[in-house]
Order: C-alpha cells, then sequence, then structure tokens
C-alpha cells in the first residue's frame, strides 16, 4: 500500500513567485553542440578573409594618404628645348621667376647627369647623347598644396618670364601624374570594402542557417519549454548561447589565420624596400579596426541568430 | 464554504478540426470549477488527447470561445500566453521530457522557467523526485530511464510548480498499480491542499473509482456528454483546511 502522499515539502514554489529571468535557464538548457562542426570553421574562414580584406584596405589607403602627403606640395617644371644652350639660360630664368613667387619655398633644377641617369634604363646609353634633346627639368617645393587656380598663376608668371627670350615652360602638378594610381588605389579600397560587405552577409547568412537547423533539431525542446511557460525571449536566449560560442571560437581562429596571412605578406611587401611601399604600414587605429572584427562577427551572428528564431518561434503557438 | 465557485475554465460551442479534415472535436460546451477532480474519458480516437491540447494552450480551436482564468484564450496575444501556461502543469502522453536534460533538470524546468531560486528549486526539485522515488536517478537522462521512471519525471515536473490546473493525458499508463495509486494520491493532494483543479484523462475504468467525488467528462466521437450532470453544475468545493505538518493521509 502506499505511504502517505506529502506534497513535497511547505515550501513548494508557486507560480508568480518572483518572475525575475534566471540567467541559469539558458545554460541549463541549451541543447548540447559540439565546436566540431562546420560553422565555427565557416566562420573563421569568413573572418580571416574580413581581417585580410580590412588590413589590405587599411594598407592601401594609408599608401595613398602617404604618397598624396609626399607629393601634395610639389611640382615639376618642365623646358622642352631641342637647343641645349637655350634651354640652360630657360631653365635659369625660369628658377629665377619660380624664386619670387610666394608659394615657392625651394627651386632645384636637376642637372643633366641626374636625367641621364634616370633615363639610362629605357634609352640606354644613348640617353647621354646629343641626338636625343632631353628637357630641363625643375624640381618645385611649395609652401603648401596649391589649388588649380595658383597653379595656373604659377604658369602664368613663368610664361611672362620666359616669353621675352623666346621660350616657354610646362608647370606639372606631381599629384596629377599620379592620379591614375591613385584611383586605382581607391578603387582597391572600394573593393576590399565590398569584399567586407559580401563576406559579412556570407557570415550572416551561415549564422542564419545554422540557427535554423538547430531551431529545427530541437523543435520540440522548444515546445515543451513554451508549455510549460517559457517565453519567447528565454528560448530565443537558449539557443544565442550555442551561436555566440561558435561564434567567437570562429572568430578568434579567423583572427588569428587573417593576421598570420597579414604578417606573411607585409613581410613580402618590406622586401622590396620600396619606398612607396613602405607608405602602406598598419597603424596603431587600424590595428583596433582589425581587433574589434573578430567582436563585430561576433555581434553580427548574434543579431542574425535573435532574428533568426525570432521570426521561427513566431511561426508557433 | 458554500458561496459559488468561480468558472476556472469555461468552453463554448468549441470545434476542433485539423487543416482540412472533419472535425474532431465538435459543440464542446462545459465549465470547469476550481478545485474540482475531472476525469475525461473515451475510447481510442474520441478526441480526448485534442481536448487537452485545448487545455493546456498548445492549440487554438476551430470556431467556439474558450475562457480560462477569467481571460479569452482566443484573443490572447501569444505573448501573453507563457503567463497562463504557467498557471497549468502538464502530464503528455509520451511524457515529453527534453531529452539532454537529467531528471532533475526536467523536474526543475517550471521553477526555473518561473525565475524561482534556485536554493528554493534545489529543496522542491529534491523533495519531488524522493517522493516518486526516483531520489537515485536525479542525474539520469531520459534514454536511460524506464517507461514508468519517464513518466514518474514527467509527473513531478508537472505538479513541481503547485499549478492552479493539472492536466494529465493517461498518467498511469506505464506504472505498476501501486505507483499508479500513489500517483494518484498525489493528484488528490494537491486537489485537496492547494485547491488545484485536475483533468485526467484515462482509459483506466478502475482509476475513476478511486477518486471519490470525482467528476467524470466522457467523450464519443468528438462530442461530450455529462453522466454526472458535472459540468453543468458546480461542485462542492474539494478543497480542504490546511493539514499542514500531519502529511497528506486520507
Amino acid at each position: 500500500m502506499s505511504t502517505a502522499p506529502p506534497v513535497p515539502d511547505g515550501n513548494l514554489a508557486l507560480p508568480g513567485d518572483g518572475l525575475r529571468a534566471s540567467g541559469d535557464i539558458a545554460a541549463s538548457l541549451s541543447p548540447p553542440t559540439r565546436l566540431g562542426g562546420p560553422i565555427p570553421w565557416v566562420i573563421a574562414i569568413l573572418i580571416a578573409l574580413v581581417v585580410i580584406a580590412a588590413a589590405g584596405g587599411l594598407s592601401l589607403r594609408n599608401l595613398a594618404d602617404n604618397a598624396r602627403a609626399d607629393l601634395a606640395d610639389a611640382v615639376t617644371v618642365q623646358i622642352i628645348e631641342a637647343d641645349g644652350e637655350a634651354r640652360a639660360i630657360q631653365a635659369e630664368a625660369a628658377a629665377d621667376a619660380l624664386g619670387a613667387h610666394p608659394l615657392v619655398t625651394s627651386v632645384r633644377i636637376v642637372p643633366e647627369a641626374e636625367l641621364q641617369e634616370l633615363l639610362e634604363p629605357w634609352l640606354g646609353t644613348n640617353a647621354a647623347s646629343d641626338n636625343v634633346p632631353i628637357p630641363a627639368l625643375i624640381d618645385v617645393e611649395l609652401s603648401r598644396r596649391a589649388s588649380a587656380d595658383e597653379l595656373a598663376q604659377l604658369q602664368s608668371a613663368l610664361d611672362a618670364a620666359l616669353e621675352p627670350i623666346g621660350g616657354g615652360a610646362r608647370v606639372d602638378s606631381q599629384s596629377q601624374w599620379l592620379r591614375p594610381v591613385y584611383d586605382a588605389l581607391s578603387a582597391l579600397q572600394y573593393l576590399a570594402l565590398a569584399l567586407i560587405a559580401l563576406v559579412s552577409i556570407a557570415t550572416a547568412a551561415a549564422v542564419w542557417l545554422a540557427s535554423r537547423n538547430a531551431f529545427t533539431n530541437h523543435r520540440e525542446t522548444v515546445e515543451i519549454i513554451h508549455l510549460l511557460g517559457g517565453t519567447d525571449g528565454q528560448v530565443t536566449r537558449i539557443f544565442e548561447r550555442p551561436v555566440v560560442r561558435e561564434a567567437a571560437f570562429g572568430a578568434f581562429v579567423g583572427l588569428l589565420i587573417g593576421l598570420a596571412a597579414v604578417w606573411l605578406l607585409g613581410q613580402q611587401f618590406a622586401s622590396l624596400d620600396s619606398g612607396m611601399v613602405g607608405g602602406g604600414g598598419l597603424k596603431l587605429t587600424d590595428w583596433l579596426i582589425i581587433a574589434a572584427i573578430p567582436v563585430g562577427g561576433v555581434l553580427l551572428a548574434l543579431i542574425t541568430g535573435r532574428i533568426t528564431i525570432g521570426y521561427a518561434l513566431k511561426s508557433m503557438l | 464554504m458554500n458561496e459559488r465557485p468561480s468558472e476556472i475554465v469555461k468552453f463554448d460551442n468549441v470545434g476542433l478540426r485539423y487543416g482540412t479534415d472533419p472535425e474532431v472535436l465538435s459543440d464542446l460546451s462545459f465549465t470547469l470549477f476550481p478545485g474540482s477532480f475531472y476525469f475525461l474519458t473515451g475510447a481510442s480516437g474520441a478526441g480526448k488527447t485534442s481536448l487537452l491540447k485545448l487545455l493546456y494552450l498548445s492549440q487554438r480551436p476551430s470556431r467556439g470561445s474558450i475562457r480560462m482564468f477569467g481571460k479569452d484564450m482566443i484573443t490572447l496575444p501569444r505573448g501573453r500566453l507563457p503567463d497562463f501556461r504557467r498557471r497549468l502543469g502538464v502530464v503528455f502522453q509520451n511524457f515529453r521530457l527534453v531529452q539532454h536534460l537529467s531528471a532533475f533538470d526536467n523536474v526543475a524546468l517550471p521553477l526555473r522557467l518561473a525565475g524561482t531560486d534556485e536554493a528554493k528549486v534545489m529543496r522542491s526539485v529534491t523533495d519531488m523526485l524522493e517522493w516518486v522515488g526516483l531520489s537515485h536517478r536525479l542525474h539520469a537522462i531520459p534514454e536511460t530511464m524506464s517507461g514508468g521512471e519517464q513518466q514518474r519525471v514527467a509527473i513531478a515536473r508537472a505538479v513541481i510548480a503547485r499549478p492552479q490546473i493539472l492536466i494529465a493525458d493517461e498518467p498511469t499508463g506505464n506504472v505498476d498499480p501501486e505507483m499508479a495509486l500513489k500517483l494518484l494520491r498525489l493528484f488528490e493532494a494537491l486537489n485537496h491542499r492547494v485547491g488545484t483543479t485536475v483533468i485526467v484523462a484515462t482509459h483506466d475504468v478502475h482509476l475513476l473509482k478511486k477518486v471519490p467525488d470525482s467528476l467524470i467528462m466522457r467523450l464519443n466521437k468528438g462530442r461530450l456528454s455529462d453522466p454526472t450532470g458535472a459540468l453543468r453544475y458546480p461542485p462542492a468545493p474539494r478543497v480542504m483546511p490546511s493539514t499542514e505538518g500531519q502529511g497528506l493521509a486520507k
């Protein structure tokens, strides 16, 4: 015969007894997941790609900025004159006129020997021959970046100085020569941004699929929790936990892979020992941006997971 | 004690069909009163489980109106359902235990979902599992437990939070007669001590005789018959004065 059935102690909790959220409920209900599944590794690859793309984009930006800063306040004056003697006279007159201009801080007539040396890789030893007339070049440093109007004024000053002696000169802003290069660098930066956007979408899609699968696999658990009085918020937190854990693992591994790739690429470019490439080094703020990528990845996964589960729950009573 | 108890559940002309199939429940109109003990009987396929699904808010009816705890459940926003589900305790026919949780964690679920203090959860769940004879199986997961053990865990989970309505679908189907009687006594204890309204769906006609003053709802092909008139008139209150410290022996 059964013993007397005491309702287990008189302290049984009653419904509505302090309906505060329990921090442990999500932990105790989280479906068992293993990090061996594909999603953390997919996220790792995607985060690595974002790190590489971001590092590349930031490096290109630095490179372009440095090159612009170097060249923005310099112009080159070319004197095209076949007769060497007349060319030298015109160059002197142009240098005098430039030296008197308030925007100009220094003027240097590039020596002919230096010009020949510069051209030798293309023209060979013929560069030194009188048969190949080489324009005179004058390196001009400005006190600041010149506007198009100021460059026009400089050109007018040169024209006024050289016309009496029957010569002429052309002012070339060095930054204008490099405009196609800057345009190419900008295009590469936009490409990096587009790549980051695409990879972010791919990450969100991966998390969306993973969350949906997890939800489908644990639908029975979700139904039970609902029927026992669990709220959508509680169910969402249960699924958030593994999503965040897997995304954090993947993001960390991805960061390491990405940093290794960036370091290797950096070593490769550093060995080129080129002045322009040297300007593409990453600064502290750049490293902080790169360090924030995995955090952003985890947040993206969290938000995607939350939205996915939220939509799935709306289909249930 | 003689004042007329207010209704806790009221069905009015309720019908239920799945998809475009014929109705599995038709024209159900009845009232359940607080503190009463009901048996729901009927042949297999009579619609017992469908009716229970409506009662434990797992399903909305195709027509008619359902009021529970004084609120219209048909128009209730789904965001408010958890508040009402927490007032229910349900023993599902197939137990529906969370497979990756231990017996302890399964029984603790309703309390934890309600945000109950963990110390209280520990004490209540341990006592409850001890009472259903599973104190040695606290950490066992359902797949390692027998059908009877799982059923006892399911029952412990249903009653742990002292629900206002206990709904049990064949709760004694997988346990031996002695345990069946013991579990029935637990339902009675809840009914007497706490005033829980109990609804037990069962095939077992012998069980009906074990609870004096219980009321019988009989389903036949989706329609309800009321042999005792219990569904029209409120029964005498069964809630008894507190017997604190005296156990619940009858």
